[in-house]
């Protein structure tokens, strides 16, 4: 159907791709492996016209194709589905399917219409044409995105990540939904980076590495292995032979392979609950802010030393619960306790200064400015504070030099602590948020989705920051859609669903299920 | 390469980006001129005898640039904390006509010197007073500024006016004015020049407000609600309070603009007088990328043009708002160099 012939992408100081060949067949499930910045986003923006090869010829059904604008790849039948939803919210689902058309023409509805019925029935899907697109939820809305790369044609179908927002029950429907296709013949791409959705359901796989294909099992061969033969192949591919495994081990990646390999608890209960709690939320809700799920009486208590977990659908009110607690957000009713003292009230400086942090999920939209230097957002909750500034005059040597420091101690990789944090890789902006947050002062520290976007290095470092800071006695609470993250360095686990706090279950053996049934809304076990 | 000769690098690059811009757009002005049937060089030639060679020219050229810098350094705090004020004509007009009523009637009980430090004072109090509206309609519903101002503009340059032709009136003219402030009573002027010291006052404010905007834990915080609101959210800056802050000293420098060329220039003010400074500061201010030290060049060319180009206009025949035209030939060049800069070192991966 399509295939890759030695090709080439560089950018400037880097070759994202190298000589690449690949072949997607009609049919086949292909699963593209490999960490981040192993290509794959390349290969994909190549495919979907958004960038064009410098070297080597993309075929389209044997012929040389040139894609150089995502309508010509549409119109190779090449239907592509992005991580992120890109539909328009306010628009119904028919209209949303009907904004490629041509726009000399008139919306066509009744066309559309029969249209829809027919991908609905290829995917055995069931969604309203009608309803607004903003009513859906996150799965639904990507059944829409995968009917929109299917609209035109369903000859080759590109899922880049698709699961990294959806929960257990989205997936396993995803997976049903790529296997139909599968079997009326379509070419599937799935790129992803999580070991077990390849094996679950890749016919054929390919692992890039470095820009390069590393290792492709077919699947003849696939079907005859094991388990266990399948991910310690998959592993070599990865880490590039058994002198890469010696040598990944040796620099300490063996938490990488980890990763990979399923997580299992790293830290020893040992957290004291009889001494006063150090946090405490009492009923605490918060005002509905456009589509935003407000939180609803929302109680729990925080000790010392302690890794709570909150888990749950992204949506459920996570987000208020960080704003809420971190003072950026007014609560509405109940009250917020630090030690003994009321810190409902107290805005965000306030809180800081009691030792009160904040790590948002939204690192550049608003944890940093990112057109301004590292060393500013490293003091960026600290303005006018002493001894960065004297009666409100910057000493900018002071606050270099500390910076300077900062990104010494915290291996933080930039030119200079005056490049614009903006230009970081996504690693490094969040090690500057971690830095200026689980800083030595810290005494409570809230995390919202910690590792979401970073590549298993630097997942690992987060979950190590987060570690270390418990140990040192701060209070943390991790907000995380990955729940085998919180299974790993939790000692109970909340779970959120529509504002409610579900329940709170202590992270023992079969808390991944109790926490499973209270993501659904079931009540508490 | 030292830390030093980076420096240096950096200034050339930095004054080539300014420089070839300038060159580009007075040559295309020229074309301009040309296709006109005016020789353009004949007519460059006079813009600079005129306002900079010449010792009258010169002075003129230096006292137009006193409201323009106080109104450059007003955009300057509000645009480096994201806010478009373009109200400045507005509020300029109304600290215009407050001080030139004031002036002559205080100047009956007080000493000259007070007289101009009230006036000045009062200037600034009705420049800030008349951004309030907008400045709490984006404070609290984040109503857009660029439209409220706008309109409290309208509104304030037909308020001027009014109270010109009704209230303020000299009865002692035929053509409605203000009563006129004597000359001796007006701001002094500098070593025996006939530029007044409104120029050096400017100057000051220009830089002060540059050292506030880079210097300051204030200044930093305007930067930081300009440059990426969600994120002085998240440090808990107090948002409202320095959207208003901040509306009320830019408003406040640009009535103290209207204030100074009154009690510097004119002594009283005409009705449907209107220069309209405070948008033709706007490109000036983007030109210099919100710079205090760069826009006090960029608002001696443009004073220097504007003085060259009203004479040149009697004497050459080319329109006085030719001036405009090159204004924004600067504007586009500068936009075009900054636009290949960006590309020729464009360059990083897609997001993985």
């Amino acid at each position: 159907m399509a295939a890759l012939r030695h090709i080439t992408k560089r950018f400037p100081g880097i070759t994202a791709l190298d000589r690449v060949s690949l072949e997607f067949r009609p049919g086949e499930i292909h699963v593209l492996l490999g960490e981040n910045g192993a290509g794959k986003s390349t290969l994909v923006s190549l495919l979907a016209g958004m960038q064009q090869p410098d070297e080597g010829e993309i075929l389209i059904g044997g012929a040389p194709a040139v894609i150089d604008s995502p309508r010509r790849s549409m119109d190779l039948g090449i239907g592509s589905v992005f991580q992120r939803v890109l539909l328009v919210p306010s628009l119904t689902v028919i209209e949303n399917l009907m904004l490629g058309g041509s726009w000399l023409k008139t919306l066509a509805r009744a066309a559309a219409l029969r249209r829809f019925e027919e991908l609905s029935a290829l995917l055995g899907i069931r969604i309203d044409p009608g309803a607004p697109l903003s009513g859906l939820s996150l799965g639904e809305q990507q059944q829409v995105e995968i009917m929109r790369a299917l609209w035109r044609d369903e000859k080759l179908l590109l899922l880049d990540e698709p699961t990294s927002m959806l929960t257990p029950q989205g997936v396993a429907d995803l997976g049903r939904m790529m296997r139909r296709l599968r079997d009326k013949g379509v070419a599937l791409i799935l790129i992803t980076h999580k070991l077990l959705e390849a094996f679950a359901f890749g016919d054929r796989i390919s692992v890039l590495r470095l820009g390069a294909v590393a290792g492709d099992i077919g699947p003849e061969r696939l079907s005859t292995m094991s388990e266990a033969e399948r991910t310690e192949t998959v592993i070599r591919m990865m880490f590039g032979g058994e002198a890469g495994m010696a040598a990944a081990a040796e620099r300490g990646h063996e938490d990488e392979l980890a990763i990979l390999l399923g997580r299992k608890l790293r830290r020893a209960n040992t957290v004291d609950r009889s001494k006063p709690s150090t946090l405490a939320a009492r009923a605490l809700s918060t005002a509905p802010d456009f589509a935003e799920t407000p939180l609803r009486e929302v109680s729990f208590e925080l000790w010392a030393g302690e890794v709570l977990g909150i888990a749950g659908v992204d949506g459920n009110g996570q987000k208020h619960l960080a704003e809420a607690l971190a003072g950026q957000r007014p609560v509405r009713h109940g009250r917020i306790e630090l030690g003994v003292t009321d810190i409902t009230r107290g805005r965000v400086p306030q809180r800081r200064q009691r030792g009160v942090r904040y790590v948002t999920d939204d690192r550049l939209g608003e944890g940093t400015v990112g057109t301004f230097s590292v060393a500013t957002n490293l003091v960026l909750k600290e303005i006018g504070v002493f001894p960065y500034w004297r009666r409100g005059i910057s000493n900018w040597p002071l606050i270099y030099r500390s910076a300077r420091e900062q990104i010494e101690r915290n291996d933080i990789r930039t030119p200079s602590e005056l490049t614009p944090v903006g230009k970081l890789s996504g690693g490094n902006v969040q090690k500057v948020l971690l830095a200026r947050e689980l800083d030595a002062d810290a005494n409570v520290a809230i995390l919202n989705k910690p590792t979401y976007g970073l590549d298993l290095h630097n997942q690992r470092l987060a979950l190590d920051w987060i570690v270390a800071a418990a140990a040192r006695g701060v209070a943390v609470i991790v907000i995380s859609t990955d729940l085998d993250e919180l299974l790993e360095i939790s000692d109970r686990i909340g779970v959120m669903f529509q504002g409610h706090l579900a329940g709170i279950v202590d992270n023992d053996d079969g808390a991944a299920d109790k926490i499973r049934r209270l993501m659904t809304g079931a009540a508490a076990a | 390469m030292t830390a030093q000769s980076a420096a240096g690098a950096d200034l050339i690059a930095t004054t080539l980006r300014v420089l070839i811009p300038v060159a580009l757009a007075l040559v295309a002005g020229g074309l301009i001129l040309l296709a006109l049937g005016k020789d353009p060089l004949g007519y460059y030639g006079f813009v600079v005898q005129r306002s900079l060679l010449r010792w009258g020219g010169a002075q003129e050229t230096l006292t137009r640039m006193a409201p323009l810098l106080l109104i450059a350094a007003g955009l300057i705090v509000a645009f480096r904390a994201g806010i478009w004020n373009l109200g400045g004509d507005g509020q300029f007009l109304l600290a215009a006509v407050t001080s030139a009523a004031l002036a002559p009637a205080l100047i009956g009980f007080l000493p000259r010197g007070p007289t101009l430090v009230v006036c000045m004072i009062m200037g600034c109090v009705v420049g800030a007073l008349w951004s309030l509206i907008p400045a709490l309609l984006k404070a609290r519903y984040g109503v857009n500024e660029i439209i409220t101002t706008l309109m409290m503009s309208f509104l304030g340059v037909s308020l001027s006016n009014v109270l010109i032709k009704l209230v303020l009136r000299d009865p002692d003219t035929t053509v409605p004015q203000t009563r006129s402030l004597a000359v001796d009573d007006r701001l002094p002027r500098l070593f025996g020049t006939s530029i007044h010291c409104g120029l050096l006052l400017a100057v000051v404010a220009v830089i002060l407000t540059h050292l506030m905007m880079t210097q300051t834990a204030f200044g930093l915080r305007l930067q930081v609600l300009g440059a990426n609101r969600a994120a002085a959210v998240h440090a808990g800056l107090r948002v409202e309070r320095l959207t208003i802050v901040a509306f009320a000293l830019s408003a406040g420098l640009i009535g103290l603009a209207g204030a100074v060329e009154v009690l510097g220039v004119w002594g009283t003010v005409r009705a449907d007088w209107n220069p309209a400074f405070g948008l033709l500061v706007v490109p000036l201010v983007f030109l210099a990328r919100f710079n205090g030290y760069a826009v006090i060049g960029f608002t001696l060319f443009f004073s220097a043009l504007m003085v060259g180009g009203e004479s040149a206009a009697r004497r050459v025949g080319v329109p006085q708002h030719y001036v405009l035209v090159l204004v924004a030939l600067l504007l586009l060049f500068l936009a075009l160099t900054e636009y290949l800069d960006q590309s020729r070192r464009k360059t990083s991966p897609p997001e993985s």
